[in-house]
């Protein structure tokens, strides 16, 4: 079952590329849209049936794939945040071979994050985890104004410095362990105690994903790349693809590879809160929509971070969940400034006001993704945060669980200045034509804004079915 | 003289020639060739799959992704340029300096590894291990091959529509 996620997106792009352009460039969207729905609905399926079905494809090749809770939630956060991705584009990119070209690169960017998620070999994961970059490179650079070469540019070059720390990494562990599977390194790293070996290995590989992932101090590349690419692959980078080739990584190295030290724990907490707090106040001073979100994920990835250093298993819950909740609220976020963008033609916040009057879906489904990043009861930000700081205070990390506190307050600060902004002023003269953006966005941000309420108050059964079999 | 010592210092030149140059697509035009010669050299040491990808991704896909952003920038001015041809030599005269120290000491004090690795448990020549061990990596090499087509595509089909 798990080659399916790869095989059968790599089959759709050959079968769009090579049937006749015009005749596929109607259907591309389609094909990609019920690609990322069916991964959702097997993803949410059961995960006996997901595991156990007979792949007729492992005769052929030889895949070290493996699902297991964590792929799963994963899977589903990956398939929600492409369709919204898809569905934004097919609302705002202009011509048609443009959102071709969109479709194809959301594919294979599709492809490479579903590796990296079940992949068990580090070699495989670090091949896919490049495979996503370089099709966030081409779609972050495909605007070709200065801005969004820079942002790709920034991106490209801290990726392949990371790239460097990774592959440095990686041959340690293949000298270490003789193999790059996670069971063998895990083994070799255990046998290993502290040697100066392993902890330089681990560390590398760290410093590598902490770029990657936009961490505090290696977050220059990321408001650039977020804010100057087009909104639909702003909505799949800050959404997912950072989180994925990121947060996601470092959570299954840590958790199921690498053997932490008191030392390594304490780097992974202080990186984590010092990227809350840095993220926090750098949105706070932003003037821009999407320069403030990317600092917002820093802030958020930040907690992921945090929880991960604190290394109990409540705690890695709160991660896991947090990574999802991000996944969601993130995305219906950007898609919201999507649509501002799309109707105001501005993404400037001091240039926008009263735009509630006029998008009041839109300004309802900012305000309860602001709300659920903040994490206030009873929506799904509220949840994971929740568990972050429990964990937290249970390891007796209590410096640490009252700077998460106090930076939840921060960020609901900020979100309220963007909100009374941008949506809850006076309405100026300049918003007098604005409207909603189109039926297909619309739908979009009420359904994002469902799933943010609706796991919320469904916590209990979303906890029993997602996050605990991931423990 | 021994080819492959032949083929080094070649190596070196390329690469020499590759950051000194002024103009980009010369430089671009250096990193190729410098790849190339690398590729010879992993051929003559029996690595051919080594040398095809280094031949293929680095002297041909990546030379072609920075032609393209190349075409995007402007040229320098005169003025500029005679500055940045003064400057070149100067500017990096420690990078020489340092090599030649570093290539001395290590002469002067190899010592044997510090650290006791463990035998590679992988005994499989490269082949059989890209062929038969490494599918799911070989088809990320494909998939990554198949987004620097598109970004081509991108990057450069739609300037010339845009045109």
């Amino acid at each position: 079952m798990p080659s399916w996620f790869i095989l059968v997106p790599f089959a759709c792009i050959l079968i769009l590329n090579l049937a006749p352009k015009t005749w596929m460039s109607r259907f591309a969207f389609w094909l990609a849209a019920a690609l990322a729905c069916a991964q959702l609905i097997l993803a949410a399926g059961n995960q006996a049936i997901l595991q156990g079905v007979v792949d007729p494809l492992a005769k052929f090749f030889n895949f070290s794939l493996a699902i297991d809770g964590l792929s799963r939630l994963m899977l589903i956060s990956i398939a929600i945040v492409v369709f919204a991705a898809l569905l934004a584009g097919r609302y705002t990119i202009a011509t048609a071979a443009k959102r071709f070209n969109f479709t194809n690169l959301v594919l294979i960017a599709l492809i490479g994050m579903n590796a990296v998620v079940m992949s068990t070999d580090i070699f495989s994961l670090y091949v896919f985890v490049e495979t996503s970059a370089i099709s966030l490179f081409i779609l972050i650079a495909a605007n070709k104004d200065k801005s969004a070469l820079e942002g790709a540019f920034k991106y490209f070059i801290l990726s392949a410095i990371a790239t460097v720390f990774i592959l440095f990494s990686i041959a340690l562990f293949v000298l270490l362990s003789g193999g790059t599977s996670f069971s063998l390194i895990r083994a070799a790293l255990a046998g290993q105690g502290g040697a100066f070996l392993a902890r330089l290995a681990m560390l590398l590989f760290l410093c590598g994903i902490f770029i990657k992932s936009g961490l505090v101090p290696f977050h220059g590349w990321l408001p650039d790349a977020y804010s100057s690419a087009a909104t639909p692959v702003s909505i799949l980078l800050a959404g997912i693809v950072t989180k994925v080739t990121g947060a996601y990584v470092l959570m299954r190295l840590v958790t199921q590879v690498f053997v932490l030290d008191a030392r390594t724990q304490n780097l992974l907490m202080f990186v984590g809160a010092l990227s809350i707090i840095v993220g926090a106040y750098g949105a706070l001073g932003q003037r821009e929509f999407k320069r403030m979100l990317a600092y917002s994920s820093i802030s958020q990835v930040g907690y992921i971070v945090l929880a991960l250093g604190c290394g109990t298993p409540l705690a890695f819950a709160g991660a896991a969940f947090h990574l999802f909740n991000h996944a969601i609220f993130k995305s219906l976020l950007f898609v919201n400034a999507c649509c501002i963008e799309k109707e105001t033609g501005t993404l400037d916040i001091e240039k926008m006001s009263g735009l509630s009057q006029r998008m009041p879906v839109t300004a309802a489904s900012s305000l309860v993704a602001s709300l659920s990043t903040a994490g206030l009861p009873p929506l799904a930000g509220f949840w994971s945060k929740f568990i972050i700081i429990l964990a937290l205070m249970q390891a007796g990390k209590n410096t640490y669980a009252i700077t998460a506190l106090l930076a939840s307050a921060l960020t609901l600060g900020y979100f309220l200045i963007l909100q009374r902004k941008v949506f809850f002023s006076k309405p100026g003269e300049g918003v007098s034509g604005v409207k909603e953006a189109g039926t297909g966005l619309v739908l979009l941000e009420l359904s994002l804004t469902l799933v943010t309420i609706g796991v919320g108050i469904a916590f209990p059964w979303v906890y029993n079915y997602l996050i605990l079999p991931i423990l | 003289m021994n080819l492959n010592l032949i083929l080094l210092i070649a190596l070196l030149l390329a690469a020499f020639w590759t950051v000194l140059t002024i103009r980009l697509v010369r430089s671009v035009v250096g990193l190729a060739l410098t790849s190339a010669i690398l590729s010879v050299i992993m051929f003559r040491l029996g690595s051919p799959l080594a040398a095809v990808f280094e031949l293929s991704v680095c002297s041909g896909l990546i030379s072609v992704i920075f032609v393209t952003t190349i075409s995007f920038t402007s040229r320098v001015s005169k003025e500029r340029l005679t500055v940045r041809r003064r400057e070149r030599f100067v500017k990096f005269w420690y990078l020489p300096v340092i090599l030649i120290a570093a290539g001395l000491a290590l002469m002067h004090l190899s010592r044997p590894p510090v650290f006791k690795f463990p035998v590679a448990s992988v005994t499989q020549d490269a082949q059989s291990v890209l062929w038969n061990l490494r599918h799911l990596d070989l088809l990320g090499q494909v998939v990554v091959l198949l987004a620097g087509a598109f970004g081509v595509v991108i990057l450069f089909k739609e300037k010339k529509d845009e045109r």
